[in-house]
């Protein structure tokens, strides 16, 4: 016998019915998706995304992304003065080798200079050209030099001026590979990231990029530069001293926070202060919130008026946010710690007293009715009855806070507070030492991350949760 | 001669017992103790240090703590009735902000439960797709958003993305961790059901996850969106566009009329979703029990 879904009323009235909220359920769905998707569009319009997108510059982007890992040699040969070739650290005026590195090596002869290259080319700056050989995915080598051509200034005066061209290529400049270009007074040759050649009528320089952070742990100056991370410990560890007045490991020590290409000391300090903010901020609010939480419940205190009022104070300093507590502050203390202090504690008062005082009000009244049975005064009442059972939750909110006010303190510090924060937006706002940006970030994620595990370890510790 | 109090006579393991109790009761005052010295110390210290680098002194800042709302609040009281025509003109720009917050905080919603799906132990099997992105999603929640809003204004140029890609980025590590906590906790009854009937897993997430995670995904996305709000004004006060933009320029040029205006908006507006997300999520939590 086949059943047939018709001959069961009951059934095919169940079908009916699950099948009709089946499909209100459905166009629901797309409409929320409709909707959405509307939304999207409009905001795409609105933001004027595509524009942005098309504006926007990927040399840049590699160009920053490469600065954070890479570090660059800078070589300057000027063509009146061709016995000297600079060659510097980051283009930097102190930071000037006195020995020659390893890579470049002159011609006592001819006086040239060859910069070597990792990919195995060669870049050699004679007096009137720079030649580059050996290269890698090219047939040819490129000659540019300089050249001496005529040209009529705005007085009609003829004079003969110094301009760079690349050799052979003089009437066919179309057929030049793309990473190189050739404008009126310059030639930038970039076959790479890690290469670069720039050509213009008074000098060539050349940068030549290597992976890694160079002068990490000691400055270019130091007695210790150029040590890698073995060589140091190694230092640390032998009985020689190298200087006579104070023991390696102290040597060390001082070395490495004097840096000044990283600027050690200063972040390190500068990291001191973002997390005293954010400590003693919470600290205080979580001091000051709770009695005011008392006071703000309903099952401790009777006047209506005073617990509305809080209430309301509490919704004010809560939503008066961080950034404008911080522009507040900032004209009475100034630019320093005391700013960002005031600024997280008044903020963070609103938000432990709201949730304190919820946490009050739910608390089991059976306990505190126990303890009142036995004669125990008022604040025996609530010291003994009311805050074990608020406990847990106010450690564990207060540890909470504190990490999100870890990155309160970075945001108020940016805002002018200090701290690393200032610190951040400052190397970000050099334009060149992006190394530095990776640096300070990767610092703040560290110390976020352990503030976090920290924090969750004390809270696992003391409450078990 | 009275009669000397002779003490109630305990049996031996209880007077083991009492002296273990009163041991312990010691122990914990001790800790209490070290507990409250330990943090008066740091406070004591942070406030040396801060007092040592501030420009100002402490009780010098604290004389004039609200001075400046005050010389601000005067001029726009000079203002009379002028300065609501002031909190209308910038009505336009505080509409600019929020929908950076809310455009945010979709998309980063979206890409949460994407992410929340992959990242849960009860969806999928490889422990290593979890752990790849959980730790993903940590990354994205640990930075503060002026970390990656300042790097992307710096690569894109004063506008509102770099803002939209930064809070998008931390809403999506804030909210994925939120989110896959919710779905590990799950009834796992429907789901077994799904599999039973041959479900694929886009089809086992689609009507056996999500009717049950909604209405926790939409009341964090809703808390969620209130700090948002407050992000994407601070990133316009770095120069992500908005009213936090607006802020920074009155600021600079002392327009005490315009600040308070500014000011009395934005508070109004985080107060009012303040309230609208409190009784939203208390109607969804009732209406799903």
């Amino acid at each position: 016998m086949i059943h047939k879904l018709n001959d069961y009323p009951e059934l095919k009235a169940k079908f009916n019915e699950i099948n009709v909220s089946h499909r209100r359920y459905f166009f629901g769905t797309i409409g929320v998706f409709v909707l959405l998707l509307l939304y999207f569009t409009s905001s795409f319009i609105q933001f004027d995304i595509n524009s942005i997108v098309q504006k926007w510059n990927p040399y840049r982007a590699s160009k920053f992304i490469l600065d954070t890992y890479a570090h660059k040699d800078h070589i300057t040969f000027r063509w009146s003065k061709p016995e000297e070739f600079r060659i510097a650290f980051e283009g930097g005026y102190r930071e000037i080798y006195k020995i020659p590195p390893k890579w470049f090596s002159k011609n006592s002869m001819t006086g040239a200079g060859t910069v070597n290259f990792s990919n195995g080319g060669k870049m050699t700056i004679f007096r009137d050209r720079v030649e580059m050989t050996n290269w890698p995915n090219t047939n040819e080598p490129f000659v540019f030099k300089i050249g001496k051509f005529l040209e009529v200034d705005e007085y009609g005066k003829e004079k003969s001026v110094n301009k760079p061209y690349v050799f052979g290529y003089e009437n066919r400049r179309n057929d030049l590979p793309p990473w190189i270009r050739w404008t009126e007074n310059n030639i930038e040759v970039r076959p790479s990231l890690f290469e670069r050649l720039q050509v213009s009528p008074s000098r060539a320089e050349i940068h030549r990029y290597e992976i890694g952070w160079k002068y990490f742990l000691f400055d270019f100056d130091s007695q210790l530069a150029n040590k890698s991370l073995a060589e140091t410990v190694a230092i640390a560890l032998s009985a020689e001293r190298i200087d006579p007045n104070k023991s390696n490991l102290s040597l060390i020590w001082t070395e490495f926070l004097d840096n000044e290409i990283w600027g050690h000391k200063r972040l390190f300090l500068a990291m001191r202060d973002t997390i005293i903010m954010a400590l003693i901020g919470t600290l205080l609010a979580s001091f000051i919130g709770l009695p005011l939480a008392f006071i703000a419940a309903k099952n401790i205190t009777p006047f209506a008026m005073v617990r509305h009022m809080l209430r309301r104070l509490f919704d004010i300093l809560r939503g008066v946010d961080v950034l404008i507590w911080s522009i507040i502050f900032l004209r009475a203390f100034g630019p320093g710690l005391f700013t960002g202090i005031f600024a997280i504690m008044f903020t963070d008062i609103g938000t432990f007293g709201k949730l304190m005082s919820e946490a009050i009000e739910n608390a089991d009244g059976k306990q505190q009715e126990g303890i009142k049975s036995t004669g125990a005064t008022r604040f025996q009442q609530h010291r003994f009855g009311i805050i074990p059972q608020i406990l847990p939750i106010f450690i564990s909110q207060s540890l909470y806070y504190l990490e999100a006010n870890t990155r309160s303190a970075t945001i108020i510090g940016a805002m002018g507070a200090g701290g690393v924060g200032l610190e951040f937006l400052g190397a970000l706002q050099t334009g060149n030492d992006f190394e530095n940006v990776a640096y300070i970030a990767l610092m703040v994620l560290v110390t976020v991350i352990i503030i976090d595990t920290l924090s969750s370890w004390l809270r696992r510790r003391l409450i078990g949760v | 001669m009275p009669a000397q109090k002779t003490p109630l006579a305990l049996p031996y393991h209880l007077l083991v017992f009492e002296e273990r109790l009163r041991q312990i009761e010691r122990l914990r005052s001790i800790y209490t103790l070290l507990t409250i010295f330990s943090t008066l110390f740091i406070v004591w210290f942070g406030m040396n240090v801060a007092s040592e680098s501030n420009a100002s002194s402490l009780s010098r800042g604290i004389s004039k703590l609200f001075d400046y709302p005050f010389d601000m609040t005067e001029d726009a009281w000079n203002y009379g009735w002028g300065w609501w025509s002031i909190v209308f003109k910038y009505l336009p720009e505080l509409i600019s902000t929020f929908n950076i917050a809310l455009f945010s905080t979709c998309l980063g919603s979206l890409l949460a439960i994407i992410l929340s799906c992959l990242a849960s132990a009860n969806l999928i099997n490889s422990t290593f797709v979890i752990q790849v992105i959980r730790r993903t999603m940590d990354f994205f929640r640990s930075f503060p958003e002026i970390v990656f809003a300042m790097i992307f204004l710096y690569l894109i140029g004063k506008n509102e993305l770099p803002a939209i890609l930064a809070i998008t980025i931390h809403t999506t590590g804030a909210l994925g961790k939120l989110f896959s906590e919710v779905i590990e906790n799950i009834d796992v009854k429907p789901l077994d059901g799904l599999r039973s009937t041959g479900g694929s897993w886009v089809k086992r997430v689609r009507f056996a996850v999500l009717p049950q995670v909604l209405p926790s995904f939409f009341s964090y996305a809703l808390l969620r969106l209130e700090i948002n709000v407050r992000a994407s004004t601070i990133l316009g006060f770095v120069g992500a566009g908005g009213i936090g933009e607006a802020l920074y320029t009155v600021i600079q040029w002392r327009h005490g009329a315009e600040v308070t205006a500014i000011m009395a908006l934005l508070v109004t507006t985080i107060i009012f979703l303040d309230y609208c997300s409190t009784y939203l999520r208390i109607y969804l939590v009732e209406s799903h029990r």
